[in-house]
């Protein structure tokens, strides 16, 4: 019979229909293949324990057991005078530190983009290196340097007949410890982004700057900071969120101390949730910062945002 | 030389030349007081470890290396277990890194290059992860491991944060250029979807898996409050929590603490020198396009 050679020549035409069947298959499939166990982190570690913390937001432990209390745990922070506190001191970071350190960091970068610096890549490493350090380790250090018996910042005060400065004890000084610190680790990383952003603004600006007969100031102001916009808001953002979190550097530094005067919302969640075991209070405080970086970083994009259309 | 010469010589904006010189080396001498305050505290961690907490705070205090390092080792070594620790912070952060530039490097490619059903609500979640931080599941996440009965294991440490949202889309961007072409050819060749991915697709990536590795291995190098939250017992601590241990007691053993920095900073510090380029770049993260 011709049957079996009659058969075949037909099939490659219809051989076509089949495979998208499978294909379609096989693109269901496929990519769970490469993003299931992404997307199976995400539900097990990310979406269930954000919908849980909501939820125990709105409960107290009573008597060993959750009770609902509605709004209960975010009014309590109203009077609280140690979370208020833990927000003036976050505040004052994000009035003082950040727009100083930014400032430095823009005058850094501005430096180290000038056309005839050599080593430029053994500079940048330079200034990187202290991001590059574990916070911990940092903080140590810190704690070392500001002793006040004998620590290293006392012992150059003496040397011009200034000080002892009680660093880490005084409230006010804690403060500023702080401040210096996250300045000191900070501003060179930030310099370094700056940095790359000013690079990527063309040559021929500043030879039209030039050219127009712009000093240096003029075109800082006019060509470069307007420029740079973009970039200098990403480290704003980024600074901001970074202070609102802030946990470790406080934490190992003064412990929230003295009298509370280095006490961070996430310090403070860190003792209320896991030092009391008051775990509702704790993740409302979660949720408030929260609401803190979203409402800070939407404000930041409009302000630095605005007038990068014109 | 003339005039002529000398202005095309010099750089835009700066026409005389002394005027120029001294703003050079006003620069230069701005740009050395600021890397001396930000390699100060290095070099005395550095000296600090090599001498006895005495000798630390005395006056004046010293500033070459002393002979203490061996006893400083020694006395760590009895206080914290530090070889131990040190042990369990390299693996931590391997199997981390290791893990998480694996699941962030499949996950960005099946976004960047398959259409499928929840793509964007995964999208939308990986972007959430990024804006929220991540103090909102401590509560419930310690909850979680002491109902598993997870509390002080490794895996407890490591889970939750392998899926990075950073990391997925760093990844997906270097995909998205990855030309479709080469992947057709490849499953017409007969390759599974999963060999195209590691012999083929991958090589293409890596810069931007190398920036990934580097980033990830700090960041889990770094952490500390969740390391803290989960390991109670000496031998399971990673060094940040066995540094913050020591600072806790009530006669701090000051140059056994700085030599603990050293050696926690040590590893970063050459990884970084090393490979100066990627860090920076996995550090940008988004801030400027190269």
């Amino acid at each position: 019979m011709a049957a079996p050679t009659s058969t075949l020549p037909p099939a490659p035409v219809a051989a076509p229909p089949p495979p998208p069947v499978h294909r379609r298959r096989r693109h269901r499939v496929i990519p769970w293949v490469f993003a299931g166990p992404a997307a199976v982190l995400f539900i097990v570690f990310f979406a269930y324990p954000l919908g849980a913390s909501l939820l125990q937001s709105f409960t107290a432990e009573r008597d060993g057991a959750s009770v609902w209390v509605g709004f209960d745990q975010y009014r309590r922070m109203a009077s609280d005078p140690a979370f208020l506190e833990s927000l003036f001191n976050v505040g004052l970071i994000l009035l003082v530190q950040v727009p100083l350190m930014v400032v430095l960091a823009l005058l850094l970068a501005g430096l180290l983009n000038q056309s005839w610096l050599r080593f430029k890549g053994t500079w940048r490493a330079l200034y990187f290196l202290p991001a590059v350090t574990t916070l911990v380790a940092y903080a140590v250090v810190f704690q070392v340097l500001l002793k006040t018996d004998g620590g290293l910042a006392n012992q150059f005060l003496a040397v011009f007949g200034l000080g002892p400065i009680d660093w880490l004890n005084d409230p006010a000084w804690a403060r500023i410890s702080l401040i210096a610190s996250l300045t000191w680790r900070w501003a060179g990383y930030n310099a370094v982004i700056l940095l790359a952003g000013l690079q990527a603004i063309g040559k021929e600006q500043y030879e039209a700057a030039a050219l127009d007969g712009a000093g240096t100031f003029a075109t800082y102001r006019r060509i470069i900071v307007p420029q740079l916009r973009p970039v200098i808001l990403f480290c704003a953002v980024t600074s901001t969120i970074g202070t609102l979190q802030l946990f470790d550097e406080n934490y190992v530094l003064t412990r929230g101390g003295p009298d509370n005067a280095t006490l961070s919302p996430v310090v403070y969640l860190y003792k209320t949730g896991f030092e009391q075991l008051d775990f509702g209070y704790a993740a409302a405080i979660a949720w408030v910062v929260v609401a803190l970086i979203a409402v800070l970083s939407i404000a930041q994009y409009f302000l630095f945002g605005r007038e990068k259309r014109r | 030389m003339s005039t002529a010469q000398a202005v095309v010589r010099t750089e835009a904006g700066a026409r005389k030349s002394p005027a120029r010189r001294l703003a050079g080396l006003a620069v230069g001498l701005v740009l050395v007081v600021g890397a001396a305050i930000s390699l100060v505290p290095f070099i005395w961690m550095a000296i600090a470890s090599t001498h006895s907490t005495a000798d630390l705070f005395r006056s004046p205090p010293p500033f070459v290396p002393g002979g203490q390092l061996l006893d400083n080792l020694a006395r760590l070594e009895e206080t914290i277990g530090f070889s131990r620790v040190m042990l369990n912070s390299v693996g931590i952060a391997l199997v981390h890194t290791v893990l998480s530039a694996l699941i962030s490097a499949m996950c960005g490619y099946g976004l960047a290059k398959f259409r499928f059903r929840g793509r964007g609500l995964l999208l939308g979640v990986i972007l959430a992860t990024m804006m929220i931080p991540f103090q909102v599941l401590l509560v419930p996440l310690f909850q979680m491991m002491a109902s598993l009965g997870w509390v002080n294991t490794y895996q407890a440490v490591i889970l939750p944060f392998l899926a990075s949202s950073f990391g997925i889309l760093l990844m997906r961007q270097g995909f998205l250029d990855f030309p479709d072409e080469l992947l057709e050819s490849a499953r017409i060749d007969g390759s599974s979807e999963l060999r195209t991915f590691y012999t083929v697709v991958l090589p293409c990536v890596r810069p931007q898996l190398g920036a990934l590795v580097i980033f990830t291995f700090m960041s889990a190098w770094n952490s500390f409050i969740w390391p803290l939250l989960m390991l109670n017992s000496e031998d399971t601590y990673t060094v940040p929590v066995a540094l913050n241990t020591l600072t806790g007691l009530s006669r701090v053993d000051h140059s056994g603490l700085m030599l603990g920095s050293l050696l926690a900073t040590l590893p970063l510090m050459l990884l970084f020198l090393c490979f100066q380029r990627q860090f920076v770049s996995g550090l940008l993260g988004g801030a400027v396009k190269q």
